[in-house]
């Protein structure tokens, strides 16, 4: 049986998605993006095009949740099947676009340049417990015009996972897509088997931006997975009452899904989210308050109760260092999202709200990520009878340690952590320099990147995203590009 | 081929399958290997690897257990062949190991011990609750040369400084070289008590075990 978490009840969760349907059609959504008031319109919802609000009518909707498909998978980049979106799969990436990485050797906050997102790039690929990358910071030795598509073309040199991504403009959009065909060997190869989604945010409450929309229609029209990251603040951008900014984020994100279907029916598409609870005497948007939790597993429910696939932004500190805050705010939301059976959780590595990422925290996030995966596997009976056989063999001695039993089953009964996990006796974590899991996990990081290998990547592949990502930094006022640090084939 | 043989028992004790190394080691004596061969060609290199998997961190204790259960039974077919060839193993040492009087923990106590024999030490395990003569007793009697001492309590580490001040006014307290262990134990507390020695866990123990055998 499979550990569950369950926070609403089936009839709030009908009108959750009752009330949402009202909100669509009055006040309606705010629409900033021709493309999609065009769509809307021919879809025969109400238009007032001079205030850009389109006002849906619920069977536009019901149409929409009928063609989104209920679950697709992204491809790793030798072409295997890697990620499941859909049902109660659990994967994690870690948290997207940190505008700051905590430098290793300081702990203290810095703008990201090239090397800081390679090195970054490579921890991920070898750290197990991470299903997905994600280009998690913004560097700052690129011009701004291309931060979106250059932390893209840095991964797909080092990467083999699939990615998280997202665009920042609506131009650098198709430089994304150019280079992902490539990489998979064509549009069609790339449609038939994705290797990223984009992240596309609404902005709360109830509003579509040009950008964002125009990325969602580009999404769904070139089979490219959009992911919707709709992020009420409840008691600021939405009702303090989290079942209504539950039934906020389901307006804004069925207006995603209706959009994106209008554009093109059958495109995969992802009800997820960033909300959080307004921390009421910073004025902040804390990750780590249990009410954020709440929000991002109640409105995952009610997007596996519309059969669509999900994802939240759990598993991240609000604290400036990896502290004791840190880890109990990350465990807490990490646990929370397996058990809510969210399909991809991002954030692990992130801190300082959204906005800093951290080697050593996502070191020590891998850690409860490996917990909260074996947290959601359960208990097993494994053999049958479960014991009885077992313990009359040993009637009353207790020589468990040496059975052939436990040798087969112990690695699958339990998680067996990294040493960055102290659980030696007093003597043997003096002895080894009375550590911080911070200060392990500091050499983890070390140890880990230096055992990484770069994948096979021909380099016809290479030169060609490097010509694709160089003609845009060009445009930009840079004539070459930062080198790949060492690498470069 | 006797080679093969051979590894296949190494690699039956690194897989944890005692089963194969009891069939393989009698296999390799039908074919006429010679027990010291089977045991330095095919146990030992297997129960070093096993250590060293442990040692960093690829193999749990399990797989020490397994491993070491499965040289335990290759060693009982094989310890009448020696004696039939008049040979001996070159013994480390002899160990008499219990857990303390009052106590009734066991799990590191036999983890060590299923250790050392599986490393060639002569091992006398007295069990759990072992009253203090009963150590001094079977040192006398098996002319033991190392003492382990576990104990689990804090309520009852005190006897092991009880058992070595026993073993010294019987006179045997030269003779043998003291290791004490358990959740509680400590090296603070091994010097503290006159202890000669205090390993982390099973693997330590018997490289404890060797070096103060020798000295």
């Amino acid at each position: 049986m499979r550990p569950k978490l369950t926070i609403l009840s089936d009839t709030m969760v009908n009108q959750i998605i009752t009330e949402a349907m009202e909100l669509l059609r009055d006040p309606g959504v705010r629409v900033h993006n021709e493309d999609a008031l065009t769509l809307l319109a021919q879809a025969e919802a109400t238009i007032d095009r001079e205030n850009g609000v389109a006002r849906i009518p619920e069977a536009i909707v019901r149409k929409a949740l009928e063609t989104a498909p209920s679950e697709f998978h992204l491809y790793d980049l030798g072409g295997r099947p890697a990620v499941h979106y859909g049902g109660d799969s659990v994967q994690f990436d870690p948290g997207s676009a940190a505008l700051a990485i905590l430098d290793s050797r300081t702990q203290e906050q810095r703008v990201p340049v090239t090397a800081d997102f390679v090195r970054f790039v490579k921890l991920v690929e070898m750290l197990p417990q991470i299903d997905a990358q994600s280009t998690a910071m913004i560097c700052g030795d690129v011009p701004a015009e291309i931060g979106d598509l250059y932390r893209l073309y840095l991964a797909l040199n080092f990467m083999r996972k699939p990615v998280i991504t997202g665009a920042f403009r609506k131009d650098t959009w198709w430089t994304m897509r150019e280079m992902l065909a490539a990489v998979a060997g064509g549009s069609a190869a790339l449609a038939e088997k994705p290797i990223a989604v984009f992240d596309v945010c609404p902005s709360p409450p109830l509003l579509w931006s040009d950008l964002t929309c125009q990325n969602l229609i580009d999404c769904a029209r070139n089979s490219i997975p959009a992911e919707l990251v709709s992020m009420p603040l409840a008691g600021a951008t939405a009702p303090v009452t989290l079942a209504a900014a539950v039934i906020q984020h389901a307006a804004e994100s069925l207006s995603g899904v209706t959009i994106g279907q209008l554009a093109k029916p059958g495109s995969p598409i992802v009800w997820g989210g960033s909300p959080a609870a307004f921390d009421m005497r910073e004025g902040t948007t804390p990750m780590g308050d249990v009410a954020t939790w709440l929000i991002d597993c109640a409105y995952t429910q009610v997007g596996k109760a519309l059969k669509l696939p999900t994802h939240a932004y759990l598993g991240m500190s609000d604290a400036k260092i990896v502290d004791a805050q840190c880890g109990l705010e990350s465990a807490g939301g990490t646990m929370l999202a397996a058990l809510a059976g969210v399909n991809m959780v991002s954030g692990a590595g992130m801190l300082d709200f959204e906005s800093c990422q951290s080697f050593e925290k996502l070191v020590l996030d891998a850690e409860i990520i490996g917990m909260a995966k074996r947290l959601i596997c359960g208990i097993e009976a494994r053999e049958e009878p479960i014991a009885l056989t077992l313990m009359r063999k040993l009637g009353h001695r207790a020589d468990y340690l040496g059975e052939t039993h436990t040798l087969k089953w112990f690695s699958k009964e339990l998680y067996l952590p990294s040493e960055t996990i102290d659980r030696g006796s007093l003597d043997a974590w003096k002895r080894k320099g009375s550590k911080s899991a911070l200060q392990r996990a500091s050499e983890r990081v070390d140890s880990l990147v230096a055992k990484y290998q770069q994948p096979p990547f021909s380099s016809e592949l290479c030169a060609e995203i490097r010509a694709i990502t160089k003609a845009a930094a060009h445009k930009f006022g840079m004539e070459h590009l930062p080198p790949l640090t060492g690498s470069e084939r | 081929m006797s080679s093969d043989l051979l590894s296949q028992i190494t690699a039956s004790l690194v897989d944890g399958d005692p089963d194969v190394t009891v069939t393989v080691t009698k296999q390799a004596l039908a074919a006429g290997i010679e027990p010291l061969a089977i045991i330095d060609g095919g146990l030992v290199p297997g129960m070093r690897l096993v250590g060293e998997k442990f040692s960093c961190g690829e193999y749990f204790l399990p797989n020490l257990i397994v491993a070491a259960n499965g040289m335990k039974q290759a060693m009982q077919l094989l310890e009448p062949e020696l004696r039939a060839r008049q040979q001996t193993l070159k013994s480390p040492g002899t160990v008499v190991i219990g857990t303390v009087a009052g106590d009734i923990h066991e799990i590191g106590k036999s983890l060590v011990a299923t250790m050392l024999a599986a490393n060639g030490f002569e091992v006398h395990d007295l069990g759990v609750d072992v009253p203090i003569a009963k150590f001094v007793g079977t040192v006398r009697e098996v002319g033991a040369n190392l003492v382990g001492l576990s104990s689990l309590l804090t309520t009852t580490m005190v006897i092991q400084k009880k058992v070595i001040e026993a073993l010294e006014n019987a006179g045997l307290r030269g003779q043998v070289k003291v290791m004490v262990g358990g959740a509680p134990v400590s090296k603070k507390w091994a010097e503290e008590i006159g202890a000669d020695g205090y390993a982390e866990d099973a693997v330590d123990a018997v490289n404890l075990a060797r070096q103060l055998a020798h000295s």
